[in-house]
């Protein structure tokens, strides 16, 4: 994995930070660890960081599982992260498959009124990352997948 | 995926030790259960008071787990840390199992 930060541009507390990790579930760890430690200096409370780290953990195993599909192929995934006043932006991007249509899913909330046999085993990610996050865009662009998002933490440290 | 087993009665207390339940270990955790709940009693008590971060593939494990238990045996669930507890109520998995805050009051349940 290899954590960058840029030079200091002005008074912000945390400068805008690039991760990348090659696609797998044990590097997807390292990838949340350098990013919680980039953001360190805001000092977020538990429930903030808890948004951050599973908004982040769903957005990047999906692109361990999908994108990158499981068969042995793995690919760069690029983590960009910036703090600006109305929260946390992410861009990820990644050179695996596109979305099926070129969509992120719709992420809907899963029926649990059901019979034990038939409670739903998966289908949360996305559930939880259109709940948790704000301004979710998917493009494909050239045979890049890049996503952008917003999280609503951290939220008053700059004018 | 570690974890340590102690069997009082009808309760099984299976207690995880590490501090992640996500998708690197998913199924390895699933695996662990079946293999531990083999000779359990009916009733086991999962204690999550130590693992501070499960994603949707840990939720995941933890449903399939306890529907295969189910019907013989029950799954109940013990020590949600913050962000456990923030993924059970998002996805309100929270109403599908029987949840304790603590070990001590799982414990204290099923003992009453």
């Amino acid at each position: 994995m290899m954590i960058q930060t840029a030079p200091h541009p002005s008074a912000e507390i945390v400068r805008p930070f690039d991760i990348r990790i090659a696609s797998s579930e044990l590097a997807v760890r390292d990838a949340l660890a350098g990013v919680l430690r980039a953001l360190g200096p805001l000092d977020l409370d538990i429930e903030e960081l808890g948004t951050v780290e599973l908004v982040l953990a769903e957005a990047l195993n999906n692109i361990v599982e999908h994108a990158y599909d499981h068969i042995g192929t793995c690919g760069p995934i690029f983590i960009h992260g910036t703090h600006e006043p109305d929260g946390l932006h992410f861009r990820i991007k990644d050179r695996g498959k596109a979305m099926p249509n070129g969509q992120i899913p719709l992420g809907m909330s899963k029926n649990i009124e059901v019979a034990v046999d038939d409670m739903p085993e998966g289908g949360f990610g996305w559930f939880m990352i259109r709940d948790l996050a704000k301004d979710v865009k998917y493009r494909r662009i050239g045979q890049e997948n890049q996503l952008d998002l917003r999280l609503a933490v951290a939220i008053g440290y700059l004018n | 995926m570690e974890v340590s087993v102690k069997t009082e009665g009808d309760i099984c207390v299976v207690s995880v030790l590490d501090s992640r339940i996500d998708a690197a270990v998913a199924l390895e955790f699933k695996e662990t259960m079946r293999r531990t709940a083999q000779d359990s009693p009916p009733c086991i008590v999962l204690d999550l008071g130590q693992v501070n971060f499960i994603d949707s593939s840990g939720l995941g494990a933890i449903v399939a787990t306890m529907k295969h238990l189910a019907p013989k045996q029950s799954l109940i669930l013990a020590g949600m840390t913050p962000t456990v507890d923030k993924v059970f109520k998002l996805t309100r998995m929270d109403s599908v199992f029987v949840i304790f805050p603590t070990l001590d009051a799982a414990l204290g349940m099923q003992r009453a």
